[in-house]
């Protein structure tokens, strides 16, 4: 049984505007100790995607349809109540994004902490607070930082204070959302080493949400890539960078800049991401899609095996 | 094409502190007024035609020195020319025609653009302030001409446009329009894409790259990304706390980096390689960039440097000549030839800024 499974889940936003179909239709499946990097660009519901599974959907947001199973569970059938106090932070955590402004500035960081505690477990404080010194260590920081505020941590010090606060409860799946966006590249790369550490420690299941492949690849054993809200491309890391299916993901992975090699000509993909209130009929790539056929505008394809444990969803491969 | 004989901008020993407020309490115990020090003593030539890249972490001073350069901040101490324009005592109309030839592209596109504007109006106002066109139609060719070299076609649509209705790289295309439309030869660029998606960033840089061509333009590309400094750059110029401590040809310093802190930069940058998950990063310094506040002695990198010796705590290292046009600041190497004397100042100039140096 896998650790999160995901079926069939509709999440609209009903703006006056019209609904938009933020994510449409997605299946997913985690295992205990996988780390699955969702990419894509912004505004392709990836994000949206997190919220549903820890089910802080802002309104209008709404989860229309699907299942979410932890451990065999619906999640979803849960009441907020029970959800709250049996699933997160306990069992699903999630590292933020724009993690440098979660911290509220009136309090210290130890109360923050503690905070989680009151509201999602019933530990009494002396051992709560013995769990927080411990925790924090874990993260590579000096318990002093406790007594401090955030204004007076760095940047890399708030970001390693979320990812404490999301394992302060050793919850088997933690959702990064952007983890590292604002950061500098070498505080990135520690980050990016201390996760890596926490995963082999404590077999973690980590859902990392980027739109960046360079740090998918540093995490990811599966990787599934989103667009207009419908995952096109899924499988093992190894599969979707080196042999990329779908048009997109090789797009995807052609514009990045390398830094040991010489590219003279970046390749970009033209045109802008859909609009989810009216996504394009048919295919949803295909007005960006070089290989284009008759049948992109009509049909929309559905996400078939073509290789062992290699999903994609594109007219081009057929049965 | 670049030509290393004409320098276009040249920065002679720049300093930029800013005052750290002190607070009623700290005034009243007359505490001592502390200054961050962003830029720290940085000389440079940047060549008539070439992308210099100026890499660094948030609170390197990259960005602080980019704004020295438009004047859009003072100078503490040191000179900045253009060609043969002393930058520093410009004012009114003589700043104002120097704003002409020189641009800036900001980081944020979603904050740059006032909301309230369209992005015809937003892009006439710099004609109306400079008096170019005689008239509104002259003005509105010009803008719509622009807007088709950067690609927002049909530019007549565009105009009418108000930002929110545009997508993050469309109004990064309108704020490098905003940048062209006045025909500047030199734009700094801060971070035009890191706020951009991977995917929209390729675009952006690529359309940068053939403006340059175009328009003959130079550019100072500040980035804290190195791979992308590596695809737009011919050189990079490291930056460490308000100092450059590499700079040479870009795929050399890439390559073949010298200083301890761009090996340990370039050790960092994540690589769309799924081999990297069964590894850790090596990385040989710890910690963070220090206040610029209390920046440390000697080398201002000594205490994060693997490699520390006893010299460094003491003496601060010049940028000196390891290969040829790649200078090094760092005591681990020695050199005969120091940067600052390749950098050639104004005729009119050289004579002041020689007494100056020789009373201080």
């Amino acid at each position: 049984m896998p650790l999160l499974e995901i079926r069939n889940l509709k999440t609209y936003f009903f703006t006056t505007k019209g609904i938009v179909k933020a994510v449409d239709d997605v299946s997913l499946s985690i295992e205990r100790g996988e780390t699955l990097g969702l990419a894509g660009e912004s505004g392709c519901g990836k994000s949206t995607l997190a919220y549903s599974i820890i089910r802080l959907i802002p309104p209008p947001g709404k989860i229309v349809s699907g299942n979410i199973f932890f451990e065999g569970e619906d999640i979803l059938r849960l009441s907020e109540e029970e959800f709250r106090t049996k699933i997160r932070m306990k069992k699903i955590s999630m590292i933020f994004q724009g993690a440098l402004h979660g911290l509220t500035p009136v309090y210290t960081v130890g109360y923050q902490l503690l905070e989680v505690f009151k509201y999602h477990s019933n530990i009494e404080e002396s051992k709560a607070k013995e769990i927080i010194v411990d925790t924090v260590k874990l993260v590579g920081l000096d318990p002093s930082i406790l007594k401090r505020y955030p204004h007076e941590l760095s940047g890399g010090q708030k970001q390693r204070i979320m990812i404490c606060m999301a394992i302060l409860l050793k919850p088997p799946l933690v959702i990064a959302d952007e983890p590292t966006t604002a950061l500098d590249v070498i505080v990135q790369a520690q980050i990016l080493n201390l996760l890596k550490e926490l995963q082999a420690k404590f077999n973690i299941s980590i859902i990392l949400i980027t739109h960046d492949l360079g740090i998918i690849a540093e995490l990811a054993d599966k990787i599934a890539i989103m667009y207009a809200g419908k995952i096109v491309e899924y499988g093992k890391s190894m599969d979707i960078y080196k042999d990329p299916l779908h048009p997109y993901t090789q797009k995807l992975i052609r514009s990045i800049p390398r830094l040991k090699e010489d590219v003279n000509k970046l390749e970009f993909i033209p045109g802008l991401p859909p609009d989810l209130r009216n996504p394009p009929s048919g295919c949803r790539f295909h007005p960006r899609c070089p290989f284009a056929m008759e049948i992109c505008k009509r049909v929309e394809p559905e996400l078939i095996e073509i290789k062992p444990n290699h999903y994609v969803a594109c007219h081009l491969y057929g049965k | 094409m670049v030509n290393m004989e004409n320098q276009i901008v040249t920065l002679i020993n720049v300093k930029k502190y800013f005052q750290i407020r002190r607070g009623i309490w700290g005034t009243i115990r007359r505490l001592p007024i502390l200054y961050a020090k962003a830029v720290d003593g940085v000389s440079l030539a940047i060549y008539e035609g070439e992308t210099l890249a100026l890499v660094g972490e948030s609170g390197s001073g990259k960005t602080t020195l980019g704004r020295l350069i438009l004047k859009l901040i003072d100078v503490t101490e040191g000179y900045i020319f253009f060609k043969d324009i002393l930058v520093n005592s410009l004012k009114g109309e003589e700043l104002k025609s120097y704003r002409r030839n020189v641009q800036i592209i900001f980081q944020d596109p979603y904050g740059t653009l006032d909301p309230r504007y369209t992005i015809g109006g937003a892009l006439k106002e710099p004609l109306i302030i400079h008096k170019i066109a005689k008239s509104s139609t002259e003005r509105m060719e010009i803008v719509s001409k622009i807007l088709e070299e950067v690609k927002l076609v049909p530019p007549d649509e565009f105009m009418r446009r108000f930002p929110h209705q545009l997508s993050g790289g469309q109004r990064q295309r309108v704020a490098i329009a905003k940048a062209l439309i006045l025909n500047p030869k030199f734009i700094v660029a801060d971070e035009p894409v890191s706020m951009l998606d991977v995917s929209i960033r390729a675009e952006i840089l690529e359309l940068m790259k053939s403006l340059k061509e175009k328009f003959n333009l130079t550019y100072l590309y500040i980035t804290h990304d190195l791979s992308t400094a590596r695809y737009i750059a011919n050189r990079i110029a490291i930056m460490y706390l308000g100092k450059i401590v590499e700079i040479g040809p870009a795929g050399q310093v890439i390559d073949d980096p010298f200083h301890p802190y761009t090996q340990a930069l370039i050790a960092a940058v994540p690589e769309p390689n799924p081999e990297n998950k069964f590894r850790m990063r090596e990385l040989k310094i710890i910690g963070e960039i220090p206040s610029s506040v209390f920046i440390p002695s000697g080398c201002r990198f000594h205490p994060r440097c693997p490699f520390a010796m006893e010299i460094c705590k003491r003496v601060e290292p010049e940028l000196i000549e390891i290969k040829p046009n790649h200078y090094v600041a760092c005591h681990l190497y020695s050199g005969n030839k120091r940067y600052e004397d390749t950098i050639n100042i104004p005729d009119k100039f050289s004579e002041i800024i020689s007494i100056r140096s020789s009373k201080a």
